[in-house]
């Protein structure tokens, strides 16, 4: 009985290393078609955000390819899933580049894509993230990002905040286990100091208790604020939303690029609740500019849902990557290090009209230099400010 | 007579233990050949720390579990412990001890002897304590460490180390200052000094420790405390001493397999996925699978276990459906008594068909 | 006053934990194993609900009844596939393993049937909040029917274990299963119905849990299962009436913990608190003094 189970185990134990191993690796150009490869989270808790950037990043290799593709070669995306974990981001990122991967769009959250960040240095892979926000995504020279940065958002959101008088007392909830969060509010609290608006409340909550706000609104409306920050994603601010009405607490709300979705990532949630909430966000899909009228009907058609500002900064990434190609002409038969140095030459000076911001211009060191427009939710939809 | 069964006995222990040896140091040199030759895919190398690290964590929880016998959920959180504090070590030291060796050999000290002296500080109120409900308080132990860790702040200038529990700006650090654990950030930038060679050494330094504490005296008073207390007591084992070698051992290796993880990673922080509860369970789940007191079968069921869902790649969206499928199937068939049965039955045929044609012949 | 809101959040927080407590308590005092997929069968019942009301827009009652039938089913679906040949195996940790893959399989299940997007639950309840003091102190109507439904479970279990023949049957099993095969009770029938009982309970928790907290995606069960894991040892698992206090306790302990020491550190000290208690109780609150479990 014993040897029967030894036996199962080790011929599944070696089955398993040989046929990992007879993978080998095929890296080398991909003939007429450009390899991107993406990791995200497809499973576990930020799933709905590595769905959103695969969707897109799809849509937008898609409709590349029905239209010719880039300077005539096609466009292949490969996705894999990274669990919201570093050690699994970098499972996932070996993954595409046994694949063949030229170019990374990845990886959707922050500590994963800093870990991913360290290999495609090492390969020497171009990497361009969507939505990494903590400032080591792009440490390298190699890697590029498409939206925010912690220390421009919080900064932003507290320079908005003073420039306009829209609060005198400010009460931040945030996520003290989550990087982003924490990365925002941190350097909201920094920039806050230069202007005449007071921080009266800071409270956290975790990943581990995220559904009763009661104590941080409690205190929030006790400490007498006017405003209350929310560094957040929307997923936790549909429940802040929903609990602050319900004690009667009707402070105003400012959130930032997290908060978009609000009014399409949770399904039926009461807008109405959501009603005068201001937020930084680089893209609106509710907007009438026609390009995102367009991407927004064909994301809906396709997926049924309507995208958030993950998918947008996706679907700008790959469409940054193929005018990217274009302008620097590398080709798909051009070993890795000539594309990531074509690409990386061709960014710096290059300017990007997208769905998250038009005439965006990226510095060497990666960040990309847009200007954050402030929305309020009127009546449902996003309104500029 | 008894003397020749006694030296029977440990000869076949000794056998036992040769062969899981052989089995780590077979595959070792296997990769090694296969690596050299450049067949490897960047997966399956990017993947031999990580399954050394696990097969190190799941032979130390193999420890508490199988010959301790106490139910321990906070093996993460031991994990944790060494992790963090051997890469806050490698992280200060990095200029200091310019030798990466040297520097990782003290890092590795210090995660082991961090994480075992824990397991010791909590061992000594907690081992009192009875199955579900110690497996609650160590659960409990390792949701503590992480959430503390989460909320850390440490940065370095030359006036020394500060410590904050709110946010990098209240360390105060001037201006040559660097934050080296910055909160749910972590530790950013760990040197990459783990490899498949040192994970396979320190796999095999735990082996060599565990299976020789097994099977020495005090192994065997374990042992004895894990099938009947009592009787135990009463023949004047000191409960507690061997209850606490077990646990703070168990502890000291996790903490090994921490600085394993810490220094293959470029980035740590302590995430419900890599040191919560969910991480414990998984490293529960290699132990039972194996089978409860089998260490080879930990090594075995780790590998597998890790391995199988990144081969399971190619399904996309029903990857950890099927996974979790096969988790149930494989444990139904290794425990379930039909299950267990059936293949005894099933051996049973194969060996009398042999037969037969031997005699046949 | 903020410390009677507070109060008043920490038993709304905690009737949710007991009445989740109550099913895990249950099926852990006669099966004797920790149901790791408690969790997610909330889940399934919250979903169930949700699409029953909201997707196709029927009265909350057939959405509850809905969830209730669809768990009951599943958890006796699941003891028979997964747990039941594992019964008679050779350690308790295997059925605790396979709960575990089951808790996978839902989750899974869940992501791949109704996607990642968070859903805002429409509470279920129609009670209307209580205001006190001028408005100042609210007590939620979910709070008010989680608290009332609590403590007729309670109730309702604990008479159905002491007054009819099932449930002295189950006290039998829980008890010693060789002896009560032997006289003449059907133990796997027993078992199984056990879990079709915490099943169901599972399912109104769910409902309640998410009209409480609104918000449900395939993983919002398993971080209040592992804290009403938490609450069921604290009260001492297995007894009935512990589940409850442990879940009361549980949840102001932690609006506490949020309230007058650090957010930031809440589970922390939740988690510190409960070693305490355990290490002066080692049986948790109502653990010994309740001779018979369940």
């Amino acid at each position: 009985m014993k040897n029967f189970k030894k036996l199962v185990g080790a011929a599944m134990a070696a089955s398993m290393v040989f046929a990992m191993a007879g993978c080998g690796s095929n890296n080398g150009g991909g003939g007429d078609t450009f390899k991107i490869g993406g990791t995200g989270p497809l499973t576990g808790g930020a799933a709905a955000y590595g769905q959103a950037v695969r969707n897109a990043a799809q849509l937008a290799v898609d409709e590349i390819n029905e239209n010719g593709g880039v300077n005539g070669y096609m466009l292949e995306l490969n996705y894999q899933d990274d669990e919201h974990d570093a050690e699994k981001a970098v499972n996932a990122y070996n993954t595409i580049k046994d694949w063949g991967v030229q170019i990374v769009l990845g990886s959707v959250t922050s500590a994963p894509c800093i870990a991913v960040a360290d290999k495609t240095k090492d390969d020497n892979i171009f990497q361009l993230t969507p939505s990494g926000t903590a400032v080591e995504c792009t440490q390298y020279d190699n890697a590029f990002r498409v939206c925010f940065s912690d220390p421009a958002q919080g900064t932003a959101s507290a320079q908005y905040i003073g420039e306009h008088n829209l609060a005198s007392k400010v009460a931040i909830i945030y996520d003290s286990s989550d990087v982003y969060s924490t990365g925002i509010y941190e350097n909201f609290v920094k920039e806050a100091e230069k202007y005449s608006f007071e921080i009266v409340s800071a409270e956290a909550f975790t990943q581990d208790s995220n559904s009763d706000f009661s104590v941080q609104l409690q205190k929030s409306k006790d400490s007498g604020a006017d405003m209350v920050f929310l560094p957040i994603y929307y997923k936790e601010a549909s429940l802040i939303l929903t609990q602050a009405n319900g004690m009667g607490f009707a402070p105003k709300f400012f959130g930032v690029d997290g908060m978009d979705g609000i009014l399409s990532g949770v399904d039926n949630f009461d807008a109405s609740l959501a009603e005068g909430v201001m937020f930084l966000t680089p893209f609106a899909a509710t907007s009438s500019d026609a390009n995102i009228v367009n991407f927004v009907k064909a994301y809906e058609e396709k997926f049924g849902e309507t995208p958030n500002q993950f998918a947008a900064d996706a679907y700008d990434g790959v469409y940054l990557i193929k005018a990217l190609i274009e302008k620097s002409g590398v080709k798909p038969s051009d070993d890795v290090a000539t594309i990531c140095n074509g690409l990386k030459g061709a960014i710096v000076d290059y300017s990007f009209d997208g769905l998250t911001g038009s005439g965006i211009t990226w510095s060497a060191d990666g960040e990309p230099n847009k200007a954050p427009s402030v929305v309020i939710i009127q009546g449902g939809v996003y309104i500029e400010m | 007579m008894k003397a020749l069964k006694v030296k029977m006995k440990s000869d076949k222990n000794l056998r036992s233990n040769l062969i899981t040896f052989g089995m780590v140091i077979g595959v070792y040199i296997i990769m090694q050949v296969l690596l050299a030759a450049g067949v490897v895919s960047s997966l399956v190398r990017g993947l031999l720390v990580p399954l050394c690290t696990y097969a190190i964590l799941a032979v130390s929880l193999n420890l508490t579990v199988g010959i301790l016998g106490e139910l321990s959920l906070g093996h993460a959180g031991f994990m944790c412990i060494g992790a963090f504090t051997s890469a806050f070590f490698s992280k200060c030291m990095q200029e200091a001890i310019p030798i990466a060796a040297l520097r990782f050999t003290i890092a590795i000290l210090i995660g082991a002897l961090c994480a075992g002296l824990m397991g010791l500080l909590i061992g000594i109120p907690v081992l009192r304590l009875k199955g579900d409900y110690l497996a609650i308080v160590t659960l409990a132990f390792g949701e503590i460490a992480k959430n503390v860790i989460n909320m850390l702040y440490i940065g370095v200038d030359e006036a020394g180390l500060h410590f904050s529990t709110k946010s990098s700006l209240e360390l105060n650090l001037s201006e040559n200052g660097t934050v080296i654990i910055q909160g749910a950030q972590g530790i950013t930038g760990t040197p990459n000094d783990s490899s498949f060679t040192v994970g396979i050494v320190l796999l095999l330094i735990t082996l060599f420790v565990i299976l020789n504490l097994i099977h020495s005296r005090d192994g065997r008073a374990i042992m004895a405390i894990r099938d009947n207390t009592i009787a135990a007591e009463s023949i004047g084992i000191p409960i507690t001493k061997y209850k606490l070698m077990a646990f703070s051992v168990s502890a000291a290796f996790a903490g090994m397999a921490g600085v394993l993880y810490a220094h293959n990673l470029s980035t740590l922080s302590a995430t419900p996925k890599n040191f919560g509860y969910n991480m414990s369970i998984m490293i529960l789940v290699f132990v039972v699978l194996g089978g409860i007191g089998n260490i080879r079968g930990s090594v075995i069921a780790a590998v597998v276990l890790t391995l199988l869902p990144e081969l399971l790649r190619g399904l996309n969206d029903y990857r950890m459906l099927i996974y979790a499928v096969v988790l149930i199937a494989m444990m139904l068939f290794n425990w379930a008594p039909a299950c267990i049965q059936w293949r005894e039955k099933m051996v049973y045929r194969l060996k009398s068909r042999k037969k037969l044609t031997k005699e046949a012949e | 006053m903020s410390f009677l809101q507070y109060l008043i959040s920490g038993l709304s927080l905690g009737s949710v934990y007991a009445l989740i407590a109550l099913g895990y308590t249950m099926v852990y005092g006669i099966a004797k194993m920790l149901n790791f997929a408690h969790g997610d069968v909330i889940m399934i019942g919250a979903f169930t609900t949700y699409t029953i009301c909201s997707a196709l827009g029927l009265p909350p009652a057939a959405g509850v009844l809905a969830a209730v039938v669809l768990c009951t089913l599943l958890g006796v679906c699941i003891e028979k596939v997964a747990y039941k040949p594992l019964r008679k195996a050779a350690s308790p940790l295997a059925v605790l393993i396979t709960a575990i893959g089951v808790s996978y399989l839902l989750q899974n299940v869940a992501l791949l049937i109704f996607g990642t997007n968070t859903k805002a639950f429409t509470s279920v309840v129609s009670v209307n909040a209580v205001r006190l003091a001028d408005g100042q102190l609210t007590i939620t109507g979910e709070t008010i029917v989680t608290i009332v439904s609590c403590i007729v479970i309670m109730a309702g279990l604990m008479i159905f274990i002491r007054k009819t023949k099932a449930g002295q049957a189950m006290l039998a099993v829980s008890e010693d299963k060789g002896a009560a095969q032997l006289m003449g009770i059907n133990v796997n029938g027993t078992i199984a119905l056990t879990f079709a009982i915490g099943s169901a309970l599972a399912a109104v928790a769910g409902v309640l849990l998410c009209s409480a907290y609104p918000s449900l995606n395939p993983y919002t069960g398993s971080m209040p299962g592992i804290k009403a894991f938490v609450a069921a040892v604290f009260g001492g698992i297995g007894s009935i009436p512990g589940a409850f206090i442990g879940g009361i306790l549980l949840g102001i302990i932690e609006i506490f913990a949020k309230a007058y020491i650090s957010s930031q550190m809440a589970d922390a000290i939740v988690f510190a608190i409960l070693i305490v208690i355990l290490l002066i109780k080692p049986t948790g609150i109502l653990g010994r003094n309740i001779q018979e479990k369940v």
